[in-house]
């Protein structure tokens, strides 16, 4: 498979914010998020993943050499990304997630309530 | 069916007997790390633990010529191979001692917090131990010491730990 090596030997930290910089779309996955069938990706939540075009970019931990960022073209990677998160953002509405956090009780009737809280 | 010797860590027996225990080594580079994953390997063997220890090629081929009639450690597992049966929740553990004094090692440390249901201990030593435990903010309970060649100020604190 080809790859392209953007960042060496970084921190996470360094790694997924070139990441978040350098992508046209975001995502978001917790670790263990399998890529390219037997990867499962290494990382501090949240681990993003971009989409740069064609070319996916993550993040690949070695234990001795700290973080790379790769870059490696699959259109088909990308499609079951977007449907992950499509798949989520399901989830979360089913379950009144966005609802749920939303609701805080009655609204308050003055600024002086408000501040008792 | 018990020794005479392990008689005195039977109440600890009762408690952990058929647990498991994972012990995840980072880069071994730091050489307290395979000394203290002999010494809690045996430990926790003592008490009736279930033990295996994960790590890269390199780490596990240390152990294996350090240890070469698996007398203190008998199972091993490579560690990437070890992250896909857990997520794919083929094996968990109950209680997960994960070694770093890197980057890299923490965020190993990250993974296991998210994909697995252990009792996560992150063990932090090396040179810049204090400022990596600092930076740890997922569910872990940690052991710090600023640890690189005198393995006993990590020992000490290991040896602290209750289960």
């Amino acid at each position: 498979m080809k790859y392209k090596l953007y960042l060496e030997r970084t921190s996470f930290k360094d790694a997924r914010e070139y990441i978040e910089k350098n992508s046209e779309e975001v995502y978001y996955v917790n670790p263990g998020y399998k890529l390219f069938k037997d990867y499962y990706i290494i990382g501090v939540p949240p681990v993003a993943i971009g989409v740069r075009g064609t070319e996916m970019l993550f993040t690949y931990v070695k234990p001795c050499h700290g973080t790379f960022v790769m870059g490696i073209d699959s259109e088909e990677e990308i499609a079951r990304l977007r449907e992950n998160e499509a798949e989520k953002i399901k989830k979360s509405l089913t379950k009144g997630g966005v609802k749920g956090k939303a609701d805080f009780g009655p609204a308050p009737a003055s600024f002086g309530e408000m501040y008792k809280k | 069916m018990l020794s005479i010797n392990r008689n005195n860590s039977k109440e600890m027996e009762d408690m952990s007997e058929g647990k498991n225990a994972l012990l995840v080594m980072g880069c071994p580079e730091v050489p307290v790390q395979m000394s203290m994953v002999i010494y809690l390997t045996h430990k926790l063997k003592k008490s009736g633990w279930d033990v295996t220890v994960a790590g890269t090629d390199a780490a596990v081929k240390l152990l294996k010529v350090a240890d070469p009639e698996s007398y203190y450690v008998q199972k091993t597992v490579d560690l990437d191979e070890l992250i896909g049966d857990v997520v794919e929740k083929k094996v968990d553990f109950d209680v997960c001692f994960a070694f770093m004094h890197s980057d890299a090692g923490m965020t190993y440390g990250a993974t296991f917090s998210a994909i697995s249901k252990a009792r996560l201990f992150a063990v932090v030593f090396g040179k810049n131990a204090e400022a990596l435990g600092e930076s740890i903010d997922y569910p872990a309970e940690k052991i710090v010491a600023k640890a690189t060649h005198n393995p006993n100020p990590l020992k000490n604190k290991i040896d602290k730990v209750v289960l």
